[in-house]
C-alpha cells in the first residue's frame, strides 16, 4: 500500500442541526493526526469519537456499506455532492486527496424533496415514493420463462447495466440548480425501456413516474448536466433524453382504460 | 427445558422430497389471505424477494429495514454473483452436481435435503430475475453469460459486472416496491428490531426502535419472517456493513429461538489488508478475481524487494502448489487458511506483513488490458481508490476478513426456527451451507428461501395453525416493550468513561486472534473468560452520552454491541464444543499431516443448537443428526 506517514491536520465547519424544526449553522471543529489513508467518513468517525468522549452529541449522518454501492452516504463537501470527485461516493473518499490546514466545509444534500433531519442526515424517502410509481417490471414470482427464452444483444443489456448501476444516493438531485431528481429517475425508465423485458408497461412507467416525481418537489432538468457529473456512478444525461423520449411517446398514445373489463 | 429439533424432512427420494412437500402442504385459499398479517423484518435479498411473493399472493405484509430505504440493505455489496445449476456452457452441470458441490463446500455439515432444494430452484431465480428486467452479463449472441467460482469445475455463476448483488437486490426491491404501489406492503423504514413477541408460544409481533425518533413501537400479526442478515461484525472489522447487526437474531434466541452453529464463521480470503486503528470496515474484492489473478507470496522470508523485482522462480504461487486441480479457484475457508499459514511463515508482504499478493500480471499478458479491464474494471478502480496502487501495474494486495456466517438461527425444512410462526430466511439461517460457504451462494439461498420456499411453508402454517387475534395492547406487548425501555434506560444510566467503539474494538480483537481463522482450546478458554470480563466492564463503565426519545446514534450502537458481548462468548463456546475441524472452523489440534481440516464424523455429524437459559446460567448444547443417505462423506480434497 503506498502508505504515507505524515499525517494531516484540518478545519472543518459542520453543520449541525438538532432536528427539522430548528435552524442550524456550520459549526468549527479541529481535526489531527489525519492519515491520508483513512476515508473521509473515518476521519468524521475520530471526530465523533472526540466528542463522545466529551459527552457531547456525535455529528448524525447517513452510512452503511462504505464501498460505495448502498447509496447511503450522502454530504455536500465544499460546495459539492459526494465532494465532487470523478465516480466516487463520500465514503470512497480518502483524505489523500486533501492536504494539511485544508478548511473543509462539510453540509447535509441540499433539495426541497430532501428535507434535514438531523446535521447531514436528510429524508431521501421520495427516492422511494419515483421507484414505486413504476420503477419495476410486473412480474409476480412464478411467472418467469427460461432466462434464455429471449436473447438480448450484448450491448443492449450493457446499455441497461449503465443504468441500472445507479445506486439512489441522490447526489444528482443535491447537485441540480433545480433540486431535479431526473437522472435518478430516468435511468430506471431507461434500463427498463431499453429490456424487452420491461416493454409492455413502458408508456405507463414513463408516464406515473414523471408525474410522482414533479409531485414530490423535484424540479424539472433544464439540462445544466451538473448531474451527470457529480453522479458517483457515471451515469450519462443520455438517460434523461431516453425518458423524455418514453414520456412523449406515452403522452401522444398511451390512453388507459379505468373501468372494468368485467368477464364471466 | 427442551428444543424441539425435529427437522420435518419429507420422507422419500431425494429429488422427490421438494415436490411431495409442495403438494402434501396446506394452501390458503385466495380470499383468505387477506385476512393474516406477516412481518418481515429486513430488506435484503431475503426480505424483499419473500415481501414482494407474499404480497402478490395476497397477504397483507409489514415490511422493517434499519436504512432509510429498502434499496440499501447489504445484500447490495455481493459482488462477485450467482449460482445456478442451468448448465447453459454445455460443462457437464446439473442439480445434481450443484446439490454435491454445496455439500462438500460446506465439509458436509449442511441438511442434504434442504441444499438439494436449493440447488433445485436455483434456476428458477435466474429466471424470474431476468423477467424482473435485472440486466445480467450476455455473450454477444445475446444469451446469458457464465463465470467459474471457487469450488466448482463449472461456470455456472451468472453476473452483473462486479454488482451482482446490487442488481439482484434492486430487481427484488422493484418487486417490493410494485406492491408497495398496490397497499399490500407497508414499509416501515429506520427502525430497528428490539424484541420478539410471543403470545401462547407462538410469534405473534415485534417491537422496534424508530432510529428517528427513538420511540419503541408495537406490531402485531400472524408470523414473524426474521430476515436479518449475519452477525460478522462481532469481530467489529468485517466486510459487512456498518449497521448490520446481529441483534434481532440474538433477541429471538432469548425468546427461545435454537441458535445453531454459532462458531461457523466465513473468513473471505480476498479483502485488502487492515492499516490503521481507524479503520471502520474491509473491503472486499471479488473471489471472481481468482479467475485470473494468481496468488504468491515472496519463497524468502522477510524479502523487501518491489514484487516486479521478484522473479517467477522466486516466487511461491502457493494455491497451485499445495492444490494443483483447484489452483486459484479453491474454496475461501481454504485459501484464507493458506494465506494465514504463509503469512505466519514471515513471508507476508506489505507494510504489515499481513498481506499476499494477487497479481494479474500473466493474465494482461495473455489476454490485454481490454479484457482484464471488460470483467473486473471496477474492482481495480475501487482498489485504486481505497489504495492508492493501480493493479493493472502492481499486483492487489489481499488478506482474508470476516465475511459471512454460515451459523444462525435453527430451522427446519419449512424455515421456521424452534418458535412457532417464526421463520428465518437468508444468512440469519443455519441451514445451507454448512460450515464453510461456496462463492456465489449466499444469493442464490437468499431468493430461494424468499421467492420459492417460504411462500409455500408459511402458507402451510397460516392454514394449519388456530391463530387467535392478538393486539397490540396484549400484555406481551407491553411486557416485552417494557424489558426494551428498562435496558435502554439502564445502558443510558452507566455514564462511565469507555466508549461504545473502545468496548466492539476490544470484543472484536479478541475474536479475531482466538475465535478467527485458526483455533484452540487454550484459545477459546481464555476468550470466554476474556470476553465475559469484558462484558461486565461494558455494564458498569460505558459511556452513552444523550438519552432516549431522539436521533441517538450512540445508543443505536450500544445495544448492538451489548449482545455481541454474549452473542460473542456462544460463538467461542461452540467453537470450543466444537472438537473437529471442518471448512472455515479450523481448531489447530484436528489437523492433518499437511494442515489440512480433519473431521470427526463418528462424533459431529450433526448440527450444535444451542438453548438459551437465562442471564447467569449456561446455555445447553442440543444436537440435530445430520444423515447422509445420498452423498458419501468423505475427505474434502482440493488438491
Amino acid at each position: 500500500m503506498a502508505s504515507t506517514t505524515d499525517t494531516m491536520s484540518l478545519n472543518l465547519k459542520i453543520w449541525r442541526q438538532k432536528d427539522p424544526t430548528v435552524e442550524g449553522k456550520l459549526v468549527d471543529y479541529k481535526v489531527d493526526n489525519v492519515s491520508p489513508d483513512q476515508s473521509f467518513l473515518e476521519m468524521i468517525d475520530v471526530l465523533n469519537d472526540q466528542l463522545v468522549r466529551k459527552g457531547e452529541d456525535p455529528i448524525a449522518f447517513d452510512h452503511d456499506c462504505r464501498e460505495g454501492i448502498c447509496g447511503m452516504c450522502s454530504m455536500t463537501i465544499d460546495g459539492k455532492a459526494h465532494g465532487g470527485f470523478k465516480n466516487t461516493t463520500t465514503c470512497q473518499v480518502h483524505m489523500r486527496l486533501y492536504k494539511s490546514g485544508d478548511t473543509i466545509v462539510i453540509e447535509p444534500f441540499r433539495a426541497q424533496a430532501f428535507p434535514v433531519i438531523k446535521d447531514l442526515t436528510v429524508d431521501r424517502s421520495a427516492i422511494d415514493k419515483v421507484m414505486a410509481a413504476g420503477g419495476y417490471v410486473t412480474a409476480n414470482t412464478g411467472n418467469a420463462p427460461d432466462g434464455n427464452a429471449i436473447p438480448i444483444p450484448k450491448p443492449v443489456a450493457d446499455a441497461a447495466m449503465d443504468a441500472a448501476a445507479c445506486i439512489g444516493c441522490g447526489a444528482c438531485v443535491a447537485s441540480c440548480p433545480n433540486g431535479s431528481g431526473m437522472l435518478f429517475m430516468s435511468a430506471k425508465v431507461s434500463q427498463l425501456a431499453l429490456l424487452p423485458q420491461g416493454k409492455p408497461e413502458a408508456p405507463r412507467r414513463a408516464l406515473n413516474m414523471v408525474y410522482t416525481h414533479d409531485s414530490l418537489g423535484f424540479g424539472n432538468c433544464s439540462v445544466h448536466a451538473e448531474c451527470e457529473a457529480t453522479c458517483p456512478k457515471g451515469i450519462s444525461i443520455e438517460h434523461i433524453a431516453r425518458a423524455n423520449r418514453e414520456y412523449m411517446k406515452a403522452a401522444f398514445s398511451y390512453h388507459e382504460k379505468t373501468h372494468s373489463e368485467g368477464g364471466a | 427445558m427442551s428444543l424441539n429439533l425435529d427437522s420435518k424432512i419429507p420422507s422419500g427420494p431425494l429429488s422427490e422430497k421438494w415436490a411431495k412437500h409442495k403438494f402434501e402442504m396446506k394452501r390458503v385459499n385466495p380470499a383468505n389471505k387477506r385476512k393474516f398479517t406477516v412481518i418481515v423484518v429486513g430488506t435484503g435479498l431475503a426480505g424483499a424477494s419473500a415481501s414482494a411473493t407474499l404480497a402478490e399472493l395476497g397477504y397483507n405484509v409489514l415490511s422493517f429495514c434499519i436504512q432509510d430505504s429498502a434499496r440499501r440493505a447489504h445484500s447490495i455489496a455481493a459482488q462477485g454473483g450467482i449460482n445456478a445449476a442451468k448448465n447453459y456452457p454445455n460443462d457437464g452441470d446439473s442439480v445434481k452436481n450443484l446439490f454435491y458441490d454445496t455439500i462438500k463446500g460446506g465439509d458436509y455439515r449442511a441438511r442434504e435435503a434442504n441444499v438439494y432444494r436449493l440447488a433445485e430452484v436455483s434456476n428458477n431465480i435466474i429466471d424470474q430475475m431476468v423477467a424482473q428486467g435485472v440486466p445480467f452479463a450476455r455473450e454477444y449472441g445475446g444469451y446469458l453469460d457464465n463465470r467459474s467460482f471457487g469450488g466448482a469445475q463449472v461456470s455456472r455463476t451468472f453476473y452483473a459486472r462486479g454488482q451482482t448483488g446490487q442488481q439482484l437486490l434492486l430487481g427484488a426491491y422493484s418487486g417490493m416496491m410494485k406492491m408497495v404501489s398496490k397497499g399490500k406492503i407497508k414499509q416501515y423504514n429506520r427502525r430497528e428490531m428490539m424484541d420478539l413477541v410471543t403470545i401462547n408460544g407462538k410469534a405473534r409481533g415485534i417491537i422496534v426502535r424508530n432510529l428517528i425518533t427513538g420511540e419503541l413501537e408495537r406490531y402485531a400479526a400472524d408470523a414473524v419472517l426474521l430476515c436479518t442478515g449475519g452477525y460478522g461484525n462481532v469481530f467489529y472489522l468485517s466486510t459487512n456493513a456498518q449497521v448490520s447487526n446481529g441483534s434481532a437474531a440474538w433477541r429471538c434466541h432469548k425468546r427461545g429461538a435454537g441458535f445453531a452453529n454459532p462458531c461457523f464463521t466465513q473468513i473471505h480470503p480476498t479483502c485488502i489488508p487492515v492499516h490503521g486503528d481507524y479503520q471502520s470496515k474491509l473491503t472486499l474484492m471479488s473471489e471472481s478475481l481468482r479467475n485470473d489473478g494468481r496468488v504468491w507470496v515472496p519463497k524468502k522470508e522477510g524479502d523487501t524487494r518491489k514484487p516486479a523485482d521478484i522473479p517467477d522462480e522466486e516466487r511461491d504461487y502457493y494455491l497451485e502448489r499445495v492444490y494443483p486441480s483447484f489452483g486459484n479457484l479453491a474454496p475461501r475457508d481454504v485459501s484464507s487458511r493458506q494465506a494465514k499459514f504463509r503469512c505466519d511463515e514471515g513471508k507476508g508482504v506489505g507494510p504489515t506483513k499481513q498481506a499476499v499478493y494477487l497479481d494479474f500480471r500473466d493474465a494482461i499478458k495473455r489476454d490485454g488490458k481490454e479484457v482484464i479491464a471488460g470483467k473486473y474494471g471496477n474492482l481495480f478502480e475501487m482498489y485504486e481508490r481505497i489504495t492508492a496502487d493501480d493493479p493493472y501495474k502492481t499486483p492487489m494486495m489481499i488478506y482474508p476478513a470476516v465475511h459471512y456466517t454460515m451459523g444462525g438461527l435453527w430451522v427446519d425444512y419449512n424455515l421456521q426456527s424452534t418458535i412457532p410462526g417464526l421463520h428465518v430466511l437468508g444468512e440469519a439461517n443455519f441451514s445451507d451451507h454448512g460450515a464453510n460457504r461456496l462463492g456465489a451462494s449466499a444469493l442464490m439461498q437468499g431468493l430461494a428461501d424468499g421467492y420459492f420456499v417460504i411462500p409455500y411453508t408459511l402458507s402451510n402454517y397460516l392454514a394449519s395453525t388456530p391463530l387467535e387475534k392478538v393486539t397490540t395492547e396484549d400484555n406481551a406487548f407491553k411486557d416485552a416493550e417494557q424489558a426494551v425501555m428498562l435496558q435502554t434506560s439502564k445502558i443510558l444510566g452507566i455514564k462511565g468513561k469507555r466508549t461504545v467503539s473502545d468496548f466492539h474494538k476490544a470484543l472484536g480483537h479478541i475474536m479475531w486472534d482466538k475465535v478467527g481463522m485458526s483455533r484452540n482450546e487454550e484459545g477459546l478458554k481464555s476468550a470466554i473468560n476474556e470476553i465475559r470480563k469484558l462484558r461486565e466492564e461494558f455494564w458498569h463503565d460505558v459511556n452513552v452520552p444523550g438519552d432516549t426519545g431522539n436521533f441517538n446514534l450512540e445508543l443505536h450502537k450500544a445495544t448492538r454491541v451489548a449482545d455481541y458481548l454474549e452473542l460473542g462468548e456462544l460463538m467461542a463456546l461452540d467453537a470450543l464444543e466444537r472438537k473437529e475441524s471442518c471448512g472455515g472452523h479450523f481448531r489447530e489440534e484436528f489437523q492433518t499431516p499437511d494442515n489440512e481440516a480433519r473431521r470427526d464424523d463418528e462424533h459431529f455429524t450433526h448440527a450444535a443448537v444451542w438453548e438459551y437459559t437465562g442471564q447467569n446460567s449456561s446455555p445447553i448444547r442440543h444436537t440435530e443428526e445430520l444423515k447422509f443417505e445420498n452423498v458419501q462423506l468423505a475427505t474434502r480434497s482440493y488438491k
